[in-house]
């Protein structure tokens, strides 16, 4: 009985940790600029997909991770440049669309030069899993858990000690006021953009050996990390990370105990019942409308 | 006067030579063969193979001089994946193109969109999609060449009684393909007796973790072995995370995974699985005295020569509706439509690729169960137990 109880759990807290990524790389950008970043799982896509391409052609597995990496840094940073930046003065739900169709187009290419496969990526280290109490832990879980944990410390460390995070937390508050004092919004927001693809890559990368990898992972892992952040309060950090690990949980608790069929559906409807009861979500800033 | 009559004579040569020629431009009258296929989009994994297996031995059967002296003409269709294209395609088809036979329908949604039409013109159609519908009940005008989610479910059940394994615990995708085979695996189980299904659950499709459910089949009671009824990237997550769960009961698939691709997913994990196949993926184990041996081979190496690619048993299935096509064109000695009809629901001991087919009135598909091998997964590579 315990033991079920704890498998349940793993399972939940290793996917939910993905989602906290994702949701993380969500909330940065939405802090940066408030546009909600629908290409978020393409990010993911990239980072697993390089990384299988790349050691396929014989790179060697650790510089195929930092070349994956550095490829969707790259991707975030023309992704602002070449489709927001040209937009800037448009209002944020047009932005919004504009990643939409940044998500398809980056999807399409990569089916393009990828092909529809899924492919796979091997554990980090052991196959053999881990035996608690009855239950089992993939080896590769840790490395999600701990890949986000040390993700989640150095974001922290970022926006609260250095004055390049601060910056992009002035912006969020003020773009105008920022503006103002010196800071280089448009460089702010093209930052938000690399640092979220990185996350994003990162996450897409330690989760590729238990999830696979295709060219279209990115559209429901990418829906399910929004819905973590929304459930979280949209530009919270730890929003993110607590909306992430409750929807993972309570996805993998409701396949467990209540029907497998029926579990999306409690996933889901637990963002109705935060967001009825708490509009701004678990963590939400409480904004005041100026009058 | 004899003016005149040469005038005439020559006039009357002149008919007589157009007639002539024109009976002969109707003995020389192609064969119309039409097809409407998912050669792209998102079905184009079966469709693209059955196109190029249609052409390739169409050409072929051309160069040996055709079909009751006349060639074959392949007039074909892309309805990508579409229902509502694919019902179009068929109505050009019939109405248009006016072909003496449909070989075509890469899955079950097109080709039932498509059969209300051929029904009403009365046209001979051979569908190339699985499910059990298409034949079930039997309509006058549809045949089908592949075996139904049924027939699989039934082989596998019949594998494990075989083996004294009788408690099931059932894990489906829930896509159409998997939900279809959990109901035709519910209703084989309760049909054949002695069996029983105690665990019954399901993953949807971009799931990427199925620990949860393996957890609650592992823990029900009595339950000795596991099926898995699912396509595409499913079925080898759950067999990873049965792998990571150290499950040691027997392990099952469904013909949904029977690819070289799904081995590459799921690795070492996937030793010691069963699944039922066609014997297209193990051509060489087959034994001599297997009457599709001969077939199996040929079809494998002419497609592999030709294309360069790796042949895939959904090729095969047009494979063998285009010989079922020409043999019973040949037995009715006409391309009448009622009369290839009639000649298609008589053929007997029809050797194809996926089968031997004996067509009946109520029989529209003519395969058996055991026209399905039970293959098992040994050291990443697929062994023939029977």
């Amino acid at each position: 009985m315990f033991s079920e109880f704890l498998q349940y759990l793993f399972t939940g807290i290793t996917i939910g940790a993905t989602y906290a990524l994702i949701a993380l790389g969500f909330t940065l950008i939405y802090n940066a600029s408030h546009v909600i970043n629908f290409a978020q799982g393409e990010f993911l896509m990239i980072g697993g997909m390089a990384t299988v391409s790349l050691t396929a052609m014989g790179v060697p597995m650790l510089l195929a991770i930092v070349l994956a990496v550095v490829l969707a840094g790259v991707l975030g940073i023309a992704l602002q440049r070449l489709a927001i930046a040209p937009a800037r003065n448009a209002d944020v739900v047009t932005l919004i669309i504009i990643t939409i169709g940044a998500s398809i187009f980056i999807r399409g290419l990569a089916q393009l030069v990828w092909g529809k496969e899924y492919h796979v990526m091997p554990n980090f280290s052991s196959d053999e899993p881990i035996q608690i109490f009855g239950a089992v832990l993939n080896t590769q879980s840790l490395w999600v858990l701990g890949v986000g944990a040390v993700l989640v410390a150095v974001l922290v460390y970022f926006f609260t000690r250095t004055l390049t995070g601060k910056a992009i937390l002035a912006t969020s508050m003020n773009k105008d006021a920022a503006r103002l004092v010196g800071i280089r919004t448009q460089v702010v927001l093209m930052l938000a953009f690399m640092v979220s693809a990185l996350l994003g890559s990162i996450a897409g990368i330690v989760v590729a050996p238990i999830t696979f990898t295709s060219y279209d992972i990115g559209i429901i892992l990418g829906l399910k990390g929004f819905v973590a952040a929304a459930i979280g309060g949209l530009g919270s950090g730890v929003g993110a990370v607590v909306g992430g690990l409750a929807l993972g949980v309570v996805e993998a608790m409701a396949a467990g105990y209540l029907s497998s069929d029926y579990k999306d559906a409690v996933a889901f409807s637990m963002i109705l019942v935060v967001l009825f009861f708490m509009p701004r979500g678990l963590f939400g800033a409480k904004i005041v409308e100026r009058v | 006067m004899f003016k005149n009559i040469t005038r005439r004579a020559s006039t009357f040569a002149a008919i007589a030579a157009a007639g002539l020629l024109a009976i002969n431009v109707q003995a020389a009258e192609p064969i119309r063969i039409g097809s409407f296929l998912s050669v792209t989009g998102p079905a184009s994994f079966l469709g693209d193979p059955e196109l190029k297996t249609l052409e390739m031995y169409v050409e072929k059967i051309n160069a040996d001089g055709g079909v009751l002296g006349r060639q074959l003409e392949l007039i074909h269709y892309d309805d990508a994946g579409n229902a509502s294209k694919a019902r179009n395609f068929a109505s050009r088809l019939i109405r248009s193109d006016r072909v003496d036979i449909i070989v075509g329908g890469s899955t079950t949604g097109a080709t039932m969109a498509a059969v209300p039409m051929v029904e009403q013109a009365g046209v001979p159609f051979i569908s190339l999609a699985g499910a059990v519908v298409i034949t079930n009940p039997v309509k006058k005008w549809v045949f089908k060449t592949p075996q139904t989610d049924r027939m699989a479910a039934e082989r596998v059940l019949n594998d494990m009684k075989a083996r004294g394994l009788t408690k099931v615990g059932l894990i489906s995708g829930t896509g159409g393909f998997g939900s279809s085979g959990r109901e035709q695996t519910l209703a084989a189980a309760k049909e054949m007796g002695g069996i029983e299904i105690v665990a019954d659950e399901t993953y949807g499709g971009s799931d990427t973790d199925m620990t949860a459910q393996l957890t609650n089949i592992r823990g029900a009671e009595g339950v000795q072995t596991i099926l898995n009824f699912g396509f595409g990237q499913g079925p080898a997550i759950v067999t990873r995370n049965y792998a990571q769960l150290g499950i040691e009961l027997p392990f099952y698939q469904s013909h949904g995974v029977a690819s070289d691709g799904f081995l590459e997913l799921a690795g070492s994990s996937a030793d010691g699985l069963r699944l039922p196949a066609s014997p297209l993926l193990v051509p060489d184990s087959l034994p001599e005295s297997d009457p599709q041996k001969p077939v199996v081979e040929a079809y494998k190496s002419e497609y592999e020569a030709r294309w360069n690619a790796k042949v895939s048993t959904f090729g095969a299935y047009a494979y063998d509706g285009l010989m079922l096509a020409v043999e019973a064109i040949e037995k009715a000695g006409t391309t009448d439509k009622a009369a290839v009809r009639d000649a298609l629901e008589t053929i007997q001991g029809h050797v194809g690729v996926t089968g031997t087919f004996n067509m009946s009135a109520d029989d529209h598909n003519g395969l058996q169960a055991d026209s399905f091998r039970i293959l098992e997964v040994q050291d990443g590579g697929w062994n023939l137990i029977n």
